[in-house]
């Protein structure tokens, strides 16, 4: 094999040379926001591996791969603040396998039809636009709770949230009924079950992994605290990748050396984003996982009309803005956090 | 000589309309066709994967599972373990919308 500059490296499966200090960036900065927001962030690693000189099939294959692995750094971290309900990431699991499998047949059947690329195109930006729409009701509500609670003199509920959707869901008794104790909340399965099935179908439909619709979800529907939903969603994202990452070797679209070198950025990205959850409120997390769900709409727009490179730039251009932005609050709230120990002489 | 002509000239209108046809008919497919790594200038763990890769996409498939489980789970229990010596409380938070 030629020698190749040191910032090279070759793979091996797809037969490229790729700058790999690129593929450490990209590992790092999906870890960072993958750990804050609790999802797998394909959509942010595609585009960049096909930048770095990735063909497309090998880029979605080696993406899927490297989420199951840095989900698994970052729900090993999550769960030692007690942000996983395992239970009830157990319980939607098997139910978001089944709602993939119909979803993934939906999309069989509109390629018979050979409507498969607009719609799914639109569907999708239709549901990130209600995702969009619920996470700014909730934040401006709370907001107005606040101020209200404020002029008043009393202090708000830390755990209410502005918009909730899941107490009158919660009322529906359909046995088995179960207690999911980190989530804390008490309903009947078929809640959680049916969620998982439904953003299962959207995913398998989108062809996405789906966690950036399963947080919301867990929140405003099942009525997770926001820190459990992303460490649950987590765990979930992590079964599920492992599963499409199988799946997706077996097609053969798979680089290896590729997941192995991003997963080394993933380890130090991901546990930056998880322990930033601890010094940002649940709406802190909600406002910023908002702007990548706006960003996320507008390239899916820009890909519709042919302007993938722009799509391209505007989604990694974001990627490192939130990804400075979460560092931020991580380094200032760990700062302040020793600060305190210090001062009490810890 | 006359039917030499006409045949030629019959092969190059074929060829002009079949060219065309035949490469948007690959491009469209291209997707599908079955990727070989190449190993001629291989060596080592890259041989030993490509191999696979080539041979038996089942064991490959197997194998990518075991090294990112591994990986995953290594690199989350070695950073858990540096991450602990920051003094900072990575046992508890609290939960606030």
């Amino acid at each position: 094999m030629e020698l190749l500059p040191w910032y090279m490296m070759y793979m091996p499966i797809s037969g490229i040379e790729i700058f790999w200090p690129g593929l450490v960036l990209i590992g790092f900065s999906v870890g960072v926001i993958g750990g804050f927001f609790g999802m797998g962030g394909a959509w942010l690693v595609t585009p960049g591996l096909n930048i770095l000189g990735f063909p497309m099939a090998f880029a979605i294959g080696t993406d899927i791969a490297h989420i199951a692995g840095k989900s698994m750094i970052a729900t090993i971290r999550h769960a030692k603040f007690g942000n996983v309900d395992v239970k009830l990431g157990l319980a939607m699991l098997v139910f978001t396998m089944i709602g993939i499998e119909i979803g993934a047949r939906l999309v069989m059947y509109l390629e018979a039809l050979g409507i498969v690329g607009p719609v799914v195109r639109w569907i999708y930006v239709g549901f990130l636009c209600v995702i969009f729409l619920m996470i700014l009701t909730d934040i401006l509500k709370k907001l107005k709770m606040e101020k209200e609670a404020k002029a008043g003199g009393v202090e708000v509920d830390k755990k209410k949230r502005g918009l909730d959707l899941s107490t009158p869901l919660h009322k529906i008794k359909i046995p088995p009924m179960m207690h999911f104790k980190e989530a804390g909340i008490y309903c009947s399965l078929w809640l959680p079950g049916m969620v998982g099935l439904i953003t299962g179908v959207l995913a398998g439909f989108l062809g996405i992994g789906g966690g950036m619709l399963r947080m919301p979800a867990l929140i405003y529907f099942v009525g997770c605290p926001t820190h459990v939903a992303v460490g649950t969603d987590l765990f979930e994202v992590m079964l599920s990748g492992l599963y499409g990452a199988f799946t997706f070797t077996l097609k053969g679209r798979i680089e290896l050396i590729a997941v192995v070198v991003m997963l080394c950025g993933a380890s130090i990205g991901a546990q930056i984003g998880t322990v930033a959850t601890k010094y940002s409120r649940g709406l802190g997390i909600l406002f910023w996982f908002m702007v990548c769900i706006v960003v996320c709409m507008i390239s899916i727009i820009l890909k519709q009309y042919g302007f993938v490179t722009i799509a391209g730039v505007l989604i990694l251009g974001v990627v490192f803005i939130v990804c400075g932005v979460i560092i931020r609050i991580m380094l200032i709230g760990a700062l302040a956090e020793l600060r305190a120990k210090k001062a009490a002489g810890k | 000589m006359k039917t030499f002509r006409y045949g030629l000239f019959a092969f190059i209108t074929m060829a002009c309309l079949m060219v065309p046809a035949l490469v948007l008919a690959s491009g469209a497919k291209a997707e599908a066709l079955i990727h070989v790594a190449d190993t001629r200038q291989l060596s080592g763990a890259y041989l030993y994967f490509a191999n696979l890769y080539n041979e038996n996409l089942l064991i490959f498939g197997v194998w990518t599972v075991v090294v990112i489980t591994a990986l995953g789970s290594g690199l989350g229990f070695f950073m858990d373990m540096l991450m602990s010596h920051t003094r900072l409380d990575l046992t508890s938070r609290e939960i606030r919308e």
